[in-house]
């Protein structure tokens, strides 16, 4: 980014506030790594940090679209239902033998779908978001037991060449094809909030919305657009799983909201909307790998520890975001 | 202007709301290359005639025409399109972007779908030099002050190639130089052949600038005059209906013997009262009975000094005594307790409740005085109310209609109602007139001298020095977050010394000295 000075040159070192929350994601996700490697011996293989992509791309992946939606200020709940349905639906098609283009044609038409839906409810109905996605997600969820009451098992070739797919350096180290995907999410969703209008709408909409309305900005169409991007996500991501587990299961992924949303609050994007990048979003989802990483590697610590730890970080979040704009002020 | 087209007339304009008619068969007209000051007290209907004519609002009766073509814009967007531009009273721009995009959001330049970040950045930074305006695009909006908003907001305007531009009441936020280039700008445009419909409260620069001004009232228009030919009293006179010679009675008011109020009990002490990064700790009397005007410039520290004093901010530094015992302000119920009342300068954001009705809004105060375990009894209530409802004038009159649907200085008087109805000793008043007309301005400094002549202690704080100077016994003048001096209001004060005092920030002597 070049600017020419018209800010006194003497201030050049100063960060500017809106990055502060991601800079402090980003040391904080360092200091970890560094605690991880003095730690423990093999922490510092290269392995360990693919497998933390390889085990949360899917995350990755929905909490990408969990970013559009609060940067408009509104919050989905459905997301971990609509993975949930998206993987069932997949595995319920493939079992009765369809091929799976098309499989993969309809798993990713339904999640956007559904979002579109709950945004057109959220927008001309003036409803919260937050009952609307709830509704949304209790109705993903009944849809997972509808189609079957027990897991299913996937088989057909694609999905697990998919699965075992491994692409990887010559000395062993290797990523699998879901975070291949999960890296061309972000960077599209990058790039969409970056550099188009709708991206620069979301911020817009976020920051202000009656402002964004008398600048003739489509308010509706950006509101209703980030539900169904956040539902494509979520289908994007429930492919993956469904690749990753190699099956469709009615209660998997219970609760993948709340941590795609935590994830995205420790990435830097601000609950109330109009602040935070895709870039945080991932260090975000990186925070919580790393987390699990530590305590597996630990051994003796239950794994609750992990919601306990995000749980502390959540809250240092929020209250730093709230120095913040305080300090603004 | 008889041999040329209007570039956009209105014809016959209505609109209603719930309990409220804003606008009655309201005719309209502006032609290319004027500037039309739109005038009209609050509540006359200035804002819903924008709103239509902008596609905010839908119109129940009436045609517009731009340029010979009747139109009608479902919204802000294509009416820019269609070269209507507004530029709202409030700075409506998204405080978390950075200037460039404030400017150029929805038209940004794109090659492919991609936004050209640079060239939007360049063109920002042309279009900002030339409305003098050297600061940095990049940074965020809210990183700069309201005045710069607001030109950000005119520039975002005029770069929609505008071929009529609407200003709503764009210079209450700025100061004098600010307003002198505005002025400039708006000179500048209107010799391009641009029309310019100019909304103001402020007499002066409605002489200062418009060629025509057409005067609403009630909702229905008054008439349209060359701005020659209409002299100031007549204007006035046109837009409330009645001739006015309130003010001028007004004017011995503060004359009087400040030696007499200070022969009263002092109500509230404040010793080197301050809070770091906020106010330079400052000493203030205030009298039972006296108004004391604070005066300065935007941004001198008025507003937190008020703050101080109600408790809103926690002070830091310094004592404060009220009747004469040693007491901490340390909340606004605290403040609250000791009878002080505050009426906040953002009466949007900080002091009504835009979906209760007047009546809820005018009784919460007493109400959360009282607990809420005891609930006023609604006969109790509508006494109250019809009461200030009427010696405030509030219009419509009726309390039940929500507050939102009330013109600015109608909220005004609410806000005001809600505090008086809890009858405090002191009352704090933090531009009360800002933003509202000529004759809802005049009531309220009516209201000042009476309540004051009934006992209450009254801080008065305004931008506008001949109001201060009108009702006060004593000016404190504040510069640079630090009260710098006090003047007696006697016969020696003028607008002049206040402005000096103001400038120099030292206590000029008057000339007999």
């Amino acid at each position: 980014m070049t600017t020419t000075s018209l800010t006194p040159t003497r201030d050049w070192w100063r960060i500017p506030q809106r990055y502060v929350p991601v800079l402090a994601t980003l040391t904080l996700l360092l200091v970890m790594y560094g605690v991880g490697v003095s730690q423990y011996r093999a922490f510092s293989n290269v392995q360990v940090i693919f497998n933390v992509f390889i085990d949360n791309g899917f995350l990755l992946v929905v909490a990408v679209g969990m970013t559009f939606v609060i940067l408009t200020g509104g919050i989905d709940l459905s997301v971990g239902s609509v993975v949930a349905m998206t993987a069932m639906m997949s595995a319920s098609l493939l079992q009765g033998g369809v091929h799976p283009a098309p499989v993969l044609v309809i798993a990713l038409l339904v999640g956007p779908m559904l979002g579109f839906l709950m945004g057109c409810v959220i927008h001309f109905f003036e409803i919260q978001p937050f009952i609307v996605t709830l509704a949304g997600m209790f109705f993903a969820r009944g849809m997972c037991t509808f189609i079957s009451k027990s897991s299913i098992p996937i088989t057909d070739p694609f999905w697990t060449s998919m699965a075992q797919e491994r692409i990887g350096d010559p000395k062993g180290n290797f990523v699998s094809i879901s975070v291949l995907v999960a890296f061309v999410v972000v960077i599209v969703g990058a790039f969409v909030l970056a550099y188009t209008r709708l991206g620069r709408n979301v911020y817009a909409l976020g920051g202000n919305q009656q402002s964004a309305l008398l600048m003739g900005l489509p308010v509706g169409q950006t509101k209703i657009a980030v539900y169904a991007i956040s539902g494509l996500c979520s289908a994007i991501g429930g492919i993956l799983l469904s690749f990753y587990t190699l099956s469709g299961a009615p209660l998997i992924a219970v609760g993948m909201e709340l941590d795609v949303i935590a994830a995205v609050v420790i990435g830097g994007t601000v609950l109330t909307g109009g602040s935070g990048y895709v870039f945080g979003t991932v260090l975000g989802v990186l925070v919580l790998g790393v987390i699990r990483t530590l305590i597996t590697f630990d051994g003796s610590l239950n794994s609750w520890w992990t919601k306990i730890v995000i749980g502390g970080l959540l809250f240092a979040f929020i209250l730093l975001q709230r120095l913040i704009g305080i300090r603004k002020k | 202007m008889s041999g040329r087209q209007p570039v956009l007339t209105m014809t016959a304009i209505s609109k209603s709301f719930p309990g409220v008619r804003a606008l009655d068969g309201v005719d309209f007209r502006l032609f290319p290359g004027e500037v039309h000051a739109l005038m009209g007290e609050n509540g006359a209907g200035k804002s819903t005639l924008i709103k239509v004519l902008t596609g905010v609002y839908g119109n129940d009766a009436g045609v517009i025409s731009l340029a010979g073509q009747q139109v009608s814009f479902s919204g802000p967007m294509q009416a820019a399109a269609a070269g209507v531009s507004t530029v709202y009273q409030e700075v409506n721009l998204c405080a978390n972007l950075s200037v460039a995009e404030n400017i150029f959001i929805g038209r940004e330049p794109r090659t492919l779908g991609a936004i050209r970040w640079g060239e939007m950045r360049r063109r920002a930074r042309d279009l900002l030099v030339k409305l003098d305006l050297h600061i940095d695009v990049t940074q965020l909006l809210g990183t700069y002050s309201l005045a710069v908003q607001q030109m950000v907001a005119i520039a975002r305007a005029i770069d929609i190639q505008a071929r009529v531009l609407i200003l709503d009441e764009p210079t209450s936020s700025l100061d004098a130089t600010e307003v002198e280039q505005l002025f400039r700008i708006m000179r500048q445009l209107r010799d391009e052949g641009i029309a310019i419909i100019f909304v103001t409260h402020f007499l002066d620069q409605v002489y200062g600038i418009a060629d025509r001004i057409t005067v609403l009232r009630n909702g229905r228009l008054v008439g349209e005059y060359p701005t020659a030919e209409l002299p100031q009293l007549a204007l006035v006179e046109k837009m409330i209906g009645k001739e006015l010679d309130v003010l001028e009675s007004l004017d011995e008011h503060a004359k009087r013997d400040l030696a007499a109020i200070e022969a009263n009990t002092p109500f509230l002490q404040a010793e080197e009262l301050g809070r770091k990064g906020s106010v330079v700790p400052f000493s203030l009397t205030i009298h039972a009975g006296e108004v004391v005007g604070l005066a300065g410039l935007l941004g001198s520290g008025r507003t937190e000094v008020a703050r101080l004093l109600f408790g809103a901010d926690r002070a830091d530094h310094g004592k404060v005594a009220v009747d004469g015992k040693p007491t901490s302000l340390r909340n606004p119920i605290a403040a609250i307790g000791h009878d002080i009342a505050f009426c906040s300068e953002n009466r949007r954001t900080e002091g009504l409740v835009g979906e209760l009705s007047v009546r809820e809004n005018i009784i919460l105060a007493m109400q959360a005085a009282r607990g809420w375990l005891r609930p006023i009894p609604r006969r109790r209530q509508d006494e109250l109310v019809d009461k200030y409802v009427k010696a405030l004038s509030i219009r419509p009159a009726d309390p039940e209609i929500p507050v939102r649907n009330l013109s600015g200085g109608n909220q005004q008087k609410v806000l005001l109602a809600r505090w008086l109805i809890t009858e405090p000793r002191l009352l704090i008043l933090d531009e009360p007139t800002r933003g509202i007309d000529v004759g809802a301005k005049a009531e309220i400094q009516k209201l000042v001298v009476q309540l004051s002549d009934g006992g209450m202690a009254v801080l008065f704080i305004s931008a506008e020095l001949e109001e201060v100077l009108r009702l006060s016994h004593k000016i404190a003048v504040m510069r640079d977050r630090q009260l710098v001096t006090e003047l007696a209001n006697d016969h020696t004060v003028d607008a002049d010394r206040v402005m000096q005092t103001i400038a120099s920030g030292t206590h000029h002597e008057g000339p007999e000295a």
